[in-house]
């Protein structure tokens, strides 16, 4: 405190623009999801896989990591994504595109609806809402055999080809490389919405509500904007599982769905949008190779793993790193 | 004279505990009104009952003549009744021009717009960046609160409830726990608000009761125990006995009467 000497203020906009403003790893990360074309020809099928989980995974970021809801049963809405986009392939709605919107639309309707209870929780009570949504649909789904497959799972889906040009092919080519380019595009909105005002006022709401009536705001409204436009997102990953792999099971809208994008969230790190994907490369690719050595005991590992991050690294794996890459830098700099 | 707030026949009670009985008080606009009492007295009680974040179980609050005794919190604030709050509530891990940029795209009604970044809404960033310069927290308000000193973080309590452009303002004991001189510094801020702008705190700090208050409202066990001008109030026996009756409570329970009331 040298009172003598006149601090210069520091700049809030260029504050701000630099956490706006797409950064080099983050350039290289885009750039090397497309690598897996070239290296891993033969691993494409388990690349649109994490892009999928990886897509649904932000979509619970934003409500856990950003907003602070906690949910166990965020597959409900994967679910009727998947179910909603294999119906339309199976009964002669094959263009893939529309496909897509509907079946997010759909996601997003019921995720309003499901929104006024939800906005009503908090802590345990919410949680077993949605863990209480998630048994209920998945035993719905399966009444409804004769709609859904029931524990068949969803067969004969026909999928036209993208854009009419590029068919699905047996190697996954075309479903990677839709898979990540929905999971972009969709990367892109999230990444303005958490940057944006409301953004903002959904970390205000995860780090004190009480302080956000205080400044007036109409908290529940943005709890269930942002749930709606979460159910969607988590909408759209199941539309394009069921459409990449022709497919949908009842396990699409099930229990265990729900814990394990969690767990993937929390491996990766929450509130930063990146932790989703890094979380699904890391449980995905280590259920291929754990699945390969002992097929049984693989979860024996993640719940290992998921032990350790939460008990040495705060903020997921992603916010290890960041820490890391914060001290290269300020020792750089 | 136009009442901004009034509480009439305001009550609560927390089981038997009867915390406000009976609580009937009118603010002029443009009023700076000190609210004293002992600990316990139920004052911050008072102000979460006028501010929504608790249910009177009987009486009103009449905000500028319109009954808000049913009006959600976030509508108050709306309206122009906003506090601060005794233990420091914010946002830990946001910095403070974050948070101040939050209040103040609420108050605009552009904290829900999801495309363009906080940082494109320049004018939402000026200002809040002049509310934290203007309380001398522009240095530090690139840092994230929870590493901010304490009296900082009072500061920034103040800096909050100012983005929302408040009508009515109330302060629960904005200077709790901050060193003397400073104190005195942040109740000139308060003091610099444009004079329109009605004004209710609590202060234990007898020093700064008398000189920032007009009159003074003085509430015991839950009831208004009588309401004054400084001097009324520093001269009045039964005032002097409850703060005599909690000694080594008040800093300045010696200066109650005395020579610090400026009038
Ligand atoms: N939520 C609650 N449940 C039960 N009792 C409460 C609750 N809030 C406050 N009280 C009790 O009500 C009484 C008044 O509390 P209040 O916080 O309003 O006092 P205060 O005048 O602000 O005191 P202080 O000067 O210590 O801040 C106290 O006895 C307190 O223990
Ligand atoms: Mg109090």
């Amino acid at each position: 405190m040298t009172g003598a000497v006149v601090r210069p203020l520091p700049d809030p906009h260029a504050f701000l623009a630099r956490r706006a403003r797409w950064s080099a790893p983050e350039i290289l990360f885009w750039l090397s999801t497309l690598l897996p074309f070239w290296l891993f020809p033969d691993y494409l099928s388990l690349a649109s896989q994490i892009a999928v989980w990886a897509l649904f995974a932000i979509s619970v970021d934003l409500i856990l990591g950003y907003a602070g809801i906690v949910t166990l049963g965020h597959a409900v809405f994967f679910g009727i994504g998947a179910y909603t986009a294999g119906l339309l392939g199976k009964h002669g709605w094959g263009e893939p595109l529309s496909g897509l919107l509907i079946a997010a639309t759909a996601a997003a309707a019921v995720g309003f609806l499901i929104s006024f209870f939800v906005v009503r929780a908090r802590h345990l009570a919410l949680l077993m809402i949605t863990i209480g949504i998630v048994f209920m649909a998945r035993e719905a789904a399966n009444a409804l055999h004769w709609i859904t497959g029931g524990s068949d799972g969803l067969q004969g889906i026909r999928i036209d080809p993208v854009l009419g040009r590029f068919e699905f092919d047996l190697w996954g080519t075309t479903a990677y490389g839709y898979a990540l380019a929905v999971l972009f595009v969709a990367f892109v909105f999230c990444r303005r919405l958490v940057n944006s005002p409301f953004g903002l006022a959904l970390q205000g709401i995860r780090e004190n509500p009480t302080r956000m009536l205080a400044i007036g705001s109409p908290m529940r409204w943005r709890l269930q904007q942002v749930f709606t436009f979460s159910a969607g997102l988590a909408g759209l990953a199941g539309a394009v599982l069921a459409q990449t792999t022709e497919t949908v099971s009842l396990e699409s809208l099930g229990f265990q769905r729900s814990a394990d994008v969690v767990i993937m969230l929390i491996l990766g790190g929450t509130g930063r949008l990146y932790g989703g994907i890094l979380g699904a490369v890391i449980f995905l690719v280590a259920r291929d190779q754990l699945s390969d050595v002992n097929p049984r005991y693989w979860y024996f590992w993640i719940g290992m793993l998921l032990i350790g991050v939460v008990l040495f690294m705060r903020d997921g794996l992603l916010g290890g790193l960041s820490r890391l890459w914060d001290r290269v830098r300020g020792r750089g700099a | 004279m136009t009442i901004a707030l009034s509480t009439d026949g305001l009550a609560k009670s927390f089981g038997s505990l009867a915390v406000t009985r009976q609580v009937s008080i009118n603010v002029p606009q443009g009023g700076r009104f000190a609210l004293i009492g002992p600990n316990g007295a139920g004052k911050t009680t008072l102000i979460n009952l006028m501010t929504g974040l608790l249910k009177p179980d009987g009486g009103r609050i009449l905000l500028g003549g319109e009954d808000i005794t049913a009006a959600p919190a976030a509508a108050r604030v709306k309206r122009g009744l906003v506090r601060t709050f005794q233990i420091n509530t914010l946002f830990l891990n946001l910095t403070p021009l974050e948070a101040v940029t939050l209040a103040v795209c609420e108050r605009r009604g552009i904290a829900g717009h999801a495309w363009r970044t906080v940082g494109a809404h320049r004018d939402a960033v000026d200002e809040a960046f002049a509310i934290l310069t203007s309380l001398r927290l522009g240095h530090d308000c690139l840092r994230l609160t929870r590493e901010l000193a304490y009296g900082q973080q009072r500061l920034l309590e103040i800096a909050l409830a100012l983005a929302t452009k408040p009508r009515v303002l109330l302060l629960d004991e904005p200077a709790a726990g901050v060193p003397r001189d400073e104190s005195a510094e942040l109740f000139s801020a308060i003091a610099a608000l444009p004079s329109d702008v009605t004004v209710l705190f609590i202060e234990h700090d007898m020093n700064l009761v008398f000189r920032f208050a007009s009159r003074i409202i003085v509430l015991v066990a839950g009831g208004v125990l009588t309401e004054g001008t400084p001097q009324e109030i520093g001269a009045d026996p039964r005032v002097r006995e409850v703060y005599l009756g909690n000694r080594g409570h008040l800093p300045a329970t010696g200066s109650v009467g005395g020579g610090h009331a400026h009038g």
